[in-house]
């Protein structure tokens, strides 16, 4: 309806509270303790978006010349450094892709494809969000995305990002409803999660805001040589933790930001210090997706929920 | 809610960019360069010499570095300015002792305001490159073009003749440009330009009057960036410039050379206690086999040689 303010909630009303202590034992493949994957977003920012009401694409008027150059360096020079350092210590990605990409730099996608990485969705283009869309547009961006990855790679989507996280309540049904198993937008835990949804089995896929270097460096302001050492803090500890139960360490990255020369060595030297681990499943995140469920983690986090809202009367 | 249907239509989604400005190229697969004397790097120091006015306008935006305290603001307008009186030599005297020719990039209206600068940095025999009018006149599409078109041409027109120097080089004030500024450059004599941060080597753009080169200046390690918006140390940002330039020589000697580009300010790295680290950047580059140090515009020759 023209002019109604959307409604506004107190909660996002996608999952249930769990407290970490005495949950269901989650086991990873090989019975490896911690699963860590890697989660490149690779990105197209255009150059003349159209505005969205909620959210201007650029700080400054269109062109911004610098801005979309600073994003550009990624698809041009950031992303070789990256898949470098990802090859040298034995990692696949899982491309959070704006699948525009695809027609764009089909050059990337070919690499990333040759490396057997996958493809999960991060919208058309990073400047275009889904704030103020009708729920049909917005299934009609999910059927583009399936469409336009399937078209390129062959591979069926099983994960989300959405577009610089802008949601809608409804995308978590319309995004299970399509087909997708796993979802990236929300941060509270270490373990994969059930989502609530109309419709199949969504779960959170840890994806992490803390590791993720456009927070570090955009927002934190890190300097490379530390985001190196903030990476392997966060693994020591989950490794550690790992010890009672199955845990998820992600690491998002941005080839424009980590990709570039002043940063990609520290990066590449925490991640061989991963991998130098052997209770270290180097995954992605469909295959932590499908283990999840396999594993019958998915059925007995249900359950514990049910059990923790019977026990404390909460629902 | 709804929006039109316009915005889930993607007129520029095809092969390669966007924008018929450039084209796409992969850094690592391109025609190996080779600098003069078999040179892996070519170091490309950059020093903005600018002027804030006191009226600067905040429309559409202000350029990064901008006066920021309420109207008039003594504050930043003198440190600013602090570059122009003792910043800039400052950094020329290092670069005289350790026998590096470089650019600088000056604000047009700096050569109207203080001569002396400019026939300083020419003296030495470094590079001016237009930097815009001043630190207020940003460019922006919402100019006429015949409105940029009179800052660019005012601007040239000044430095051209208080420098005698052909001034064939451009920095856009917060590197901010039009659809149009790349037009208007190759226009008026321009042949490369500094605003875009998206390689390590120089490329070609198209421009309706021929081509331009775009030359490499790093957006993350610019001193002013580091200081103001990262928050870093100065032994922090020395960090970083050395791990830049350890990966990008590396890189060169299976890839062909590479541009190590330094952007400074009068007005950040010409402070007393900075001026020590920027020794220490230019000690350790230059102490590599291997580096030729050279104005921007030789360095736009020596590609545009084997382009």
């Amino acid at each position: 309806m023209a002019g109604k303010q959307p409604e506004m909630r107190s909660d996002l009303g996608l999952y249930d509270y769990l407290p970490w202590p005495n949950r269901p034992k989650i086991t990873w493949p090989g019975n490896k303790k911690l699963a860590v994957w890697i989660a490149p977003n690779i990105e197209f920012y255009e150059y003349d978006p159209p505005d969205n009401p909620t959210r201007k694409p650029w700080a400054r008027p269109n062109p911004d010349v610098l801005q979309y150059s600073h994003r550009d360096y990624g698809n041009r020079a950031g992303w070789q450094r990256m898949m470098a350092a990802m090859d040298a210590a034995g990692f696949r990605g899982s491309v959070s892709l704006n699948v525009a990409l695809c027609e764009h730099h089909p050059e990337i996608i070919k690499a990333c494809a040759d490396r057997g990485w996958e493809f999960f969705s991060h919208g058309i283009y990073n400047t275009r969000y889904v704030y103020n869309l009708d729920i049909e547009q917005e299934r009609a961006i999910i059927r583009d995305a399936f469409e336009t990855v399937r078209n390129h790679t062959g591979q069926k989507l099983a994960g989300w990002l959405s577009p610089a996280l802008s949601n809608n309540f409804w995308t978590m049904d319309i995004l299970s409803e399509a087909g997708i198993q796993y979802t990236c937008d929300m941060f509270h835990d270490d373990q994969p999660m059930p989502v609530h949804v109309k419709s199949g089995q969504l779960i959170s896929m840890p994806y992490s805001l803390e590791m993720n270097d456009v927070i570090v460096y955009n927002t934190q302001k890190v300097t490379p040589r530390h985001y190196g050492e903030i990476i392997k803090r966060q693994f020591d500890q989950l490794y550690k933790d790992a010890d009672e139960s199955g845990m998820v360490m992600c690491i998002p990255l941005h080839p424009y930001l980590v990709g570039q020369p002043h940063r990609i060595e520290a990066f590449a030297e925490a991640i061989a210090y991963i991998s130098g681990h052997d209770g270290v499943w180097q995954t992605t995140g469909r295959e932590i997706a499908q283990a999840y469920h396999a594993s019958g983690a998915y059925d007995a986090m249900k359950a514990a929920i049910v059990a923790h809202h019977a026990e404390w009367g909460t629902n | 809610m709804s929006m039109p249907d316009a915005y889930l239509h993607y007129a520029e989604r095809h092969y390669g960019m966007d924008h018929k400005r450039y084209d796409w190229s992969n850094l690592f697969e391109r025609k190996p360069i080779a600098w003069p004397n078999g040179a892996r790097i070519a170091l490309s120091v950059l020093t903005h010499v600018q002027h804030f006015p006191l009226d600067m306008p905040a429309k559409p935006f202000k350029a990064p570095g901008a006066l920021m305290m309420p109207y008039p603001d003594f504050r930043y307008y003198t440190n600013r300015d602090y570059g122009n009186r003792l910043g800039v030599y400052r950094i020329l005297k290092v670069l005289r002792e350790k026998g590096l020719q470089t650019s600088f990039a000056v604000n047009a209206i700096v050569a109207d305001r203080y001569p002396a600068i400019v026939r300083a940095i020419t003296e030495d025999g470094h590079e001016i490159v237009a930097h815009g009018l001043d630190m207020g006149k940003v460019h922006h599409s919402g100019l006429t073009v015949e409105d940029e078109q009179a800052i660019i041409a005012g601007s040239l027109d000044l430095l051209r003749q208080k420098s005698g120097q052909a001034v064939v080089g451009w920095l856009s004030p917060g590197r901010a440009q039009s659809f149009k500024t790349p037009d208007l450059l190759t226009a008026h004599g321009v042949n490369y330009c500094l605003d875009w941060a998206n390689d390590d080597l120089p490329y070609y753009m198209h421009t309706e009057k021929g081509q331009i080169v775009s030359m490499p200046l790093a957006y993350e390690i610019d001193d002013r960036v580091a200081a103001d918006e990262y928050f870093h140390s100065e032994p922090e940002w020395v960090q970083q410039i050395k791990d830049r330039f350890d990966v990008l020589y590396k890189e060169a000697e299976k890839y062909g050379g590479r541009v190590m580009s330094l952007p400074l300010h009068s007005w950040v790295s010409g402070m007393p206690y900075r001026i020590a680290y920027l020794c220490e950047i230019l000690d350790y580059i230059t102490s590599h086999q291997g580096v030729w140090t050279a104005p921007a515009h030789e360095i736009v020759t020596a590609y545009e040689a084997q382009a």
